[in-house]
């Protein structure tokens, strides 16, 4: 297999590897270069390629198990960084900040969920997976993938309408 | 009836029961300036759902990196190895034959293993009659000998005192 054949199959889901790393170590440089490890890891076993049923589901379950490992290591443990991507929010009107600040609440929230629920989360409704998809990625079944999903959201619906109603209500 | 619509899918939504189709319309919904206003902290949910769908790896990716390979070592050591006895043989030989001559006549064999061992009892008598001295050391210690006489005739005079 070519580099250019590896790199035509990488593509498409290389920015969802980049994603749900991200949001398990939230910072983008931890998440990049865990990207980066993984599709390291898939090119140096790229000869096994035809082995796998969904190389996407493959890299998927590789990156989590990836972050996982990273965030239970013992770097991950002594240091305790408080990760912020700081950004230049280049925009002075009201309503773009308020609605940029409120992004940024749901973010908060989902990084305050579970471990499982976030990967959950992030699989569903920002990557939008089918379910059995989801299963076969974080090795659960459909059930429990479905109750973390439920769970995951509302959580966040209720911790938004808090934030939302502060002071109001 | 929109807003209906909505209001159940959201429904079905937060027990995680909505198909992707379904989760698109929402989002669709939720995307719009207008939404209805008691719906109104569902808005940011999606939005960042949408937002963070666009957001890309940009890092290159190092994948020419060369893994050594360790099955060209071997090659290599083998040619070394090859060479080096390519280039060593030849000169062993040669030097072998000038420094160990050999003789084809048995006779003249016989002399000169005489003359060498001749050599050799000459050298090892000169350095036999060197070791000569030691016999004098051998007569020195024999006379200190006297001294035990000294200790006799005291133990007479003196009791020891463990006694």
């Amino acid at each position: 297999m070519t580099q250019t054949e590896f790199l035509n199959i990488v593509m498409p889901f290389k920015d969802k590897v980049f994603r749900l790393a991200k949001r398990l170590l939230v910072s983008t440089e931890e998440a990049e270069d865990a990207t980066q490890e993984v599709l390291i890891k898939l090119w140096n076993n790229k000869s096994k390629f035809e082995a796998y049923k969904n190389v996407e589901a493959f890299s998927m379950t590789m990156t989590k198990n990836f972050c996982l490992d990273k965030l239970k290591s013992k770097q991950a443990q002594n240091l305790k960084i408080v990760h912020s991507n700081y950004q230049d929010h280049n925009t002075s009107l009201q309503k773009q900040v308020e609605a940029q600040d409120s992004l940024d609440w749901v973010g908060r929230i989902i990084e305050e969920l579970p471990e499982q629920q976030k990967m959950v989360i992030q699989l569903r409704d920002i990557e939008q997976y089918e379910l059995d998809e989801i299963c076969d990625m974080l090795d659960m079944n459909n059930t429990s993938v479905r109750v973390a999903l439920s769970r995951a959201r509302k959580t966040i619906r209720e911790k938004l309408t808090n934030t939302h109603s502060y002071g109001i209500k | 009836m929109v807003l209906n619509n909505i209001e159940k899918l959201l429904e079905k939504y937060e027990n995680g029961e909505t198909t992707l189709k379904e989760e698109q319309q929402l989002k669709n919904y939720f995307l719009q300036d207008t939404v209805a206003p008691h719906l109104e902290m569902y808005k940011p949910m999606f939005t960042y759902f949408s937002v963070n769908q666009q957001e890309q790896f940009t890092k290159t990716l190092p994948l020419t990196k060369k893994v050594f390979n360790f099955k060209w070592l071997a090659f290599a050591a083998v040619a070394v190895l090859m060479i080096g006895f390519y280039f060593k043989s030849p000169i062993i030989s040669a030097y072998e034959d000038y420094a160990y001559g050999t003789y084809d006549d048995p006779q003249e064999a016989y002399n000169e293993v005489v003359k060498s061992l001749a050599m050799i009892s000459i050298q090892f008598n000169k350095g036999t009659s060197t070791v000569g001295y030691l016999n004098e050391m051998n007569k020195g210690t024999e006379t200190i000998g006297y001294l035990n006489e000294i200790e006799n005739t005291k133990n007479i005079i003196f009791k020891p005192n463990n006694q």
